[in-house]
């Protein structure tokens, strides 16, 4: 199993029944395929709707009917559409259960940086801000390194999309938990140990006494 | 009845140079694409342009800003635009990036005659700089301005001769809200229909915030 899909199936695991839902492009976006047996969600699509269902057939693709991301979706049975200011009401206001995004860094305090690299690379914060500031839970599912790079940081170092927003990061070594001491590693991937871990961490990893391996 | 359906070019003839102006869309999906287009061709210059993003270089809005007829951009998205990233970089085009629910609230506050907007999100982050922090019960919140429009450009599926219109599926995004927004309501209309035709119930934009309607689907 690719990595990708090793984080995305561990994240699925945090979804609760009835949990209203916003994924992020790419990664966060798989998680919808590896939901729990008796597990129903309902996707938040910033453009405006509840109820994202599977990709349309070929052929099928509605022009009227597109993700955050412009690709083409389907709406399920029960779904229901509303303007952009009410998509807020439900992002900002607290009535989104999780949502799962990537991030270029997040620090040990969740702070969480994953709209621009200065000079380089500025698309815009789009949804993220309202995302990670008014979602109950917020998780970063994302690898645990670039190229080599941190990414889990003591502190970030570009700009920042959120402070103290972060709740979760899971990446394909771990689960880690942002908690008022650091990050708390809660869970390991069996193919790592926890000194690979920290190694490839610039935060220092909090061991939870309950250490358990990734079960996906 | 006052008679609200005009022609493209009646439509584009209102939109001068240096005018600001709101488009609703998002990603492309869809921008009043017929009047888009006409102002393309006519080449209006120094615009400042209100919307979600910038869709594509080939699509809708896209092309006003590959076009070069942008001077201010506010957007919470140009990712999908590679030109107004160059413009924006080379100092060409000047860009002022809101999150998309603060882009929101700014416009519907203004329509809705209010002051500005207290929000949580982008405090501590670089979109607070030079931004009024207001503590409210114990609570930090940025301070948000309106964000109003000489013209709304606005896309309908249905709309019936008084100007209420219904929206089709993801089409709706910032539409309504900018139809509250701005001097002139401009919608685009894939279907103009009589009065009555479309139960009240389904209306989503009263046709009392809409100033006129181009007739998109009895031209292509």
């Amino acid at each position: 199993m690719d990595e990708k899909e090793y984080i995305a199936r561990r994240v699925a695991k945090e979804l609760n029944d009835g949990d209203v839902v916003n994924l992020g492009i790419g990664l966060p976006t798989m998680v919808a395929n590896f939901l729990p047996e008796g597990i129903e969600i309902t996707l938040q699509s910033e453009n405006g709707f509840l109820g994202i269902g599977p990709a349309p057939e070929k052929g099928q693709e509605d022009p009227y009917l597109v993700n955050a991301g412009g690709i083409p979706v389907t709406i399920n049975p029960g779904g229901a559409f509303f303007d952009s200011a009410e998509s807020f009401v439900i992002i900002r206001g607290g009535h989104v259960d999780a949502t799962v995004l990537g991030a270029l860094e997040v620090d040990e305090k969740g702070n969480l940086a994953n709209w621009m690299v200065p000079g380089k690379m500025v698309p815009g914060m789009g949804g993220a801000m309202d995302l990670v500031t008014g979602a109950k839970k917020v998780i970063v599912a994302m690898n645990h390194t670039a190229k080599g790079n941190h990414k889990i940081l003591k502190e970030c170092k570009l700009p920042l999309t959120a402070v103290h927003a972060v709740d979760l990061i899971i990446t394909e070594m771990g689960v880690m938990e942002v908690t008022d001491k650091g990050l708390v590693l809660k869970e390991i991937n069996p193919a790592f140990t926890v000194e690979d871990v920290q190694a490839a961490t610039e935060a220092i990893l909090i061991i939870a006494e309950d250490l358990r391996l990734i079960e996906i | 009845m006052k008679n609200k359906v005009i022609s493209v070019q009646e439509a584009v003839n209102m939109i001068q140079d240096g005018m600001t102006i709101m488009v609703g869309g998002f990603l492309g999906c869809k921008n009043p694409y017929v009047i888009v287009d006409a102002l393309v061709a006519k080449g209006v210059k120094d615009l400042t342009l209100i919307a979600n993003d910038t869709s594509f270089p080939e699509i809708g809005i896209g092309k006003l800003i590959v076009n070069k007829q942008v001077k201010k951009l506010i957007a919470s998205h140009i990712g999908t635009n590679k030109e107004t990233g160059n413009q924006m970089n080379s100092g060409e085009l000047e860009v002022e990036l809101v999150p998309q629910g603060t882009l929101a609230e700014r416009i519907r506050v203004a329509g809705a005659g209010l002051g500005g907007v207290l929000t949580p999100t982008g405090l501590g982050t670089i979109v607070a700089k030079g931004k009024d922090i207001i503590t409210i019960d114990g609570k930090e919140y940025l301070l948000e301005k309106p964000l109003k429009a000489d013209i709304a450009l606005i896309v309908g599926a249905k709309v019936d001769k008084k100007g209420n219109v219904r929206y089709a599926k993801a089409t709706r995004n910032f539409n309504p809200i900018m139809a509250t927004a701005a001097d002139i309501v401009i919608v685009e209309a894939d279907q103009v229909v009589e009065v009555g035709e479309i139960n009240p119930d389904d209306v989503i934009t009263p046709g009392i915030f809409v100033n006129f309607i181009v007739d998109a689907g009895g031209i292509s």
